[in-house]
């Protein structure tokens, strides 16, 4: 099957303008503006079934009908702030594939009448954010982006900007503080941002990947992206794999292909044949999965079927845990970069992770007690449904199914007597 | 010399990106622009880009503090930001890290006794799968340098200190 996302692994410079319109290359965008409404466009999209990439799997063509028409004018942010320990597929989108990135952007900028969109990508995505102006440069003067475009009465302009090393700003409320020149701190939501998004105005966000699907859809139809995938989750994924495999990388594979696909086909496998004892398939934000018999790494790789193991899927970054890795570690590595990254707005979020951080600095020092797992555990628990953002939750979801998971190696790394001074250094009464 | 009396062109080209009445977002990238300068954000600087804005030097301040890549100090001319977050600590971004701090003979935070070099941890980068890998953070920008080891990278911080300037690889 060749590339619908990747197509720069299938065809040589398809960074090249010339080489991407010879394939097709902004025929969906201006076959739009030309021939379509703008709710043509947005029901295309939604009967394609196309879901939000970047993790939380939204109905797309829903969040385009759901922007505010009284309101105006309009945004498109698309949000390339790509953070998630393990993934790291938006970027090579952006480098190999870039037209395709952008065209996705324009469609969409269409379908909710935007006139700008804005590029957010995180600051370190420095080299590539001068690429992508290069290409913005060249589709104005090609003529795809600008005032009048095909000569009707349709403008488009573009920008990239540049975050500075945030991972919250991938939550979209905080892009949009960000991109506004203030600290990335998320916003309460409801309003959410098709009414009240950039500058209060009705704003469309998505993923990177989400926006390189759409000329495909518009291209070939809304059945065919449904052919591939699941029936809850339609079309194909990049997944970025990481961690103690022997291949990692990013392969793009239709929903519903299984962990041992992932692994074994494409990832050649475990690194020194050791065996998988669990993964995140949602990068550090993940529930970690139990493989305790081999039938987990059977399992479909769809949203709701990766629900049924007490994780999510979210943006695909599936990192292999093998049998060497103690989840005291691991879990003192993820604790440790929520509480860099909490960005203090949220009580829960704010002190949670950082009493985490302390606790299982402990446990892993090998100066716990079994009383301080247990107070790990309350501690995560308890910031569960607190948080201002998701970013609070995920902080606790490897805690929690860590020590509920795998709870031998809590109970190896601690010893078996409860805490006296449970925060003694942190100036607390004995408990 | 103010910002905007050295660089017109560019501040200029940035604050067309946004809309007149939204000015504010212009200070990121006007930020940027001022830390090319020395490597770090001086008050002057910081006070430059809150006129062009119309903000205070306190909210200045506040995103100073709250973005990683906005530095307030000076340190080494090239800061070497290593990912140590744990898809990169499978591949053994730690051990290098710890190879790579004792070849310069300095601990993680520190500078080069030369003011070259800062070693710092960063989280991730985006490049999980070629780790171990970090980025340099200096007078050119900021650049990727992925599958390094510590050989390599003790050769790209000679040929740094000789050229003075990042060179493709």
């Amino acid at each position: 099957m060749s590339y619908i996302i990747l197509r720069h692994r299938d065809i040589a410079d398809i960074d090249q303008l010339n080489v991407y319109k010879k394939n097709d290359g902004f025929a969906a965008f201006k076959n739009a503006v030309t021939k379509m409404s703008p709710t043509q466009v947005t029901d295309v999209v939604k009967n394609s079934g196309l879901r939000g990439r970047g993790g939380a799997g939204f109905p797309t063509g829903m969040k385009w009908s759901f922007i505010d028409n009284k309101n105006w004018p309009h945004y498109v942010v698309a949000n390339a702030d790509e953070s998630e320990p393990g993934t790291f597929k938006d970027r090579e989108i952006m480098e190999g594939n870039p037209f395709q990135f952008l065209e996705g952007v324009a469609i969409s900028s269409y379908a909710i009448g935007a006139n700008a969109a804005y590029i957010y990508l995180r600051g370190e995505f420095w080299q590539l954010a001068a690429f992508l102006d290069e290409k913005i440069a060249e589709m104005e003067e090609a003529g795809y982006l600008g005032d009048k475009l095909f000569g009707g009465e349709y403008s488009l302009r573009m920008y990239t900007h540049l975050g500075a090393g945030a991972y919250i700003c991938g939550e979209e409320t905080a892009l949009l503080e960000s991109l506004e020149g203030k600290r990335g701190q998320p916003r309460v939501r409801p309003p959410f941002p098709p009414s009240y998004g950039l500058y209060g105005k009705p704003t469309v966000i998505n993923n990177v990947e989400t926006f390189a699907n759409v000329p495909m859809i518009l291209a070939n139809g809304a059945d065919w992206y449904k052919s591939m995938g699941t029936t809850d989750s339609a079309g194909v994924k990049v997944f970025s794999l990481s961690g103690r495999v022997r291949k990692p990388g990013n392969y793009e594979l239709p929903f519903g292909a299984t962990f041992r696909e992932l692994i074994y086909t494409y990832g050649g496998g475990v690194q020194d044949s050791r065996s998988v004892k669990a993964i995140m398939a949602a990068g550090a934000s993940s529930s970690l999965i139990l493989i305790d018999n081999e039938k987990v790494l059977d399992t479909p790789m769809d949203y709701a079927t990766v629900r049924t193991l007490g994780a999510d899927l979210g943006s695909a970054s599936v990192i292999v845990i093998d049998d060497t890795v103690s989840m005291d570690w691991l879990v003192n590595k993820t604790i440790h970069f929520f509480r860099h990254e909490s960005c203090g707005k949220c009580t829960p979020c704010r002190e949670g992770t950082y009493w985490m951080s302390n606790i299982i600095e402990r446990i892993h020092s090998g100066q716990g007690t079994t009383g301080d797992v247990d107070l790990l555990l309350n501690v995560a628990k308890q910031m569960q449904g607190k948080c201002l953002c998701a970013l609070g939750e995920f902080s606790t979801m490897a805690v929690v199914s860590g020590i509920e998971r795998f709870s031998q190696d809590f109970k190896k790394a601690v010893t078996p007597a409860p805490p006296l001074y449970v925060m003694q250094n942190e100036g607390m009464e004995k408990a | 010399m103010s910002l905007e009396k050295k660089y017109p062109k560019e501040v200029k080209q940035i604050l067309s990106k946004y809309p007149p009445e939204h000015k504010r977002s212009a200070v990121m990238p006007l930020l940027y622009l001022a830390q090319s300068e020395e490597g770090y954000l001086t008050k002057a600087a910081m006070q430059d880009v809150a006129k062009i804005v119309g903000i205070t030097e306190t909210d200045i301040a506040a995103l100073v503090g709250f973005y990683t890549l906005y530095h307030d100090k000076k340190e080494g001319k090239y800061r070497m930001q290593v990912c140590t977050d744990l898809p990169c600590a499978l591949r053994g971004a730690e051990e290098f890290m710890e190879a790579l701090c004792g070849n310069l003979g300095i601990k993680v935070g520190e500078t080069t006794p030369d003011g070259f070099v800062t070693v710092e941890a960063v989280t991730c980068l985006a490049a999980c799968d070629k780790a171990p890998m970090f980025q340099t953070q200096g007078p050119d920008g900021i650049k990727y340098h992925e599958n390094m080891t510590v050989d390599r990278t003790m050769e790209l911080i000679s040929v740094l200190r000789r050229s003075g300037r990042e060179v493709e690889q």
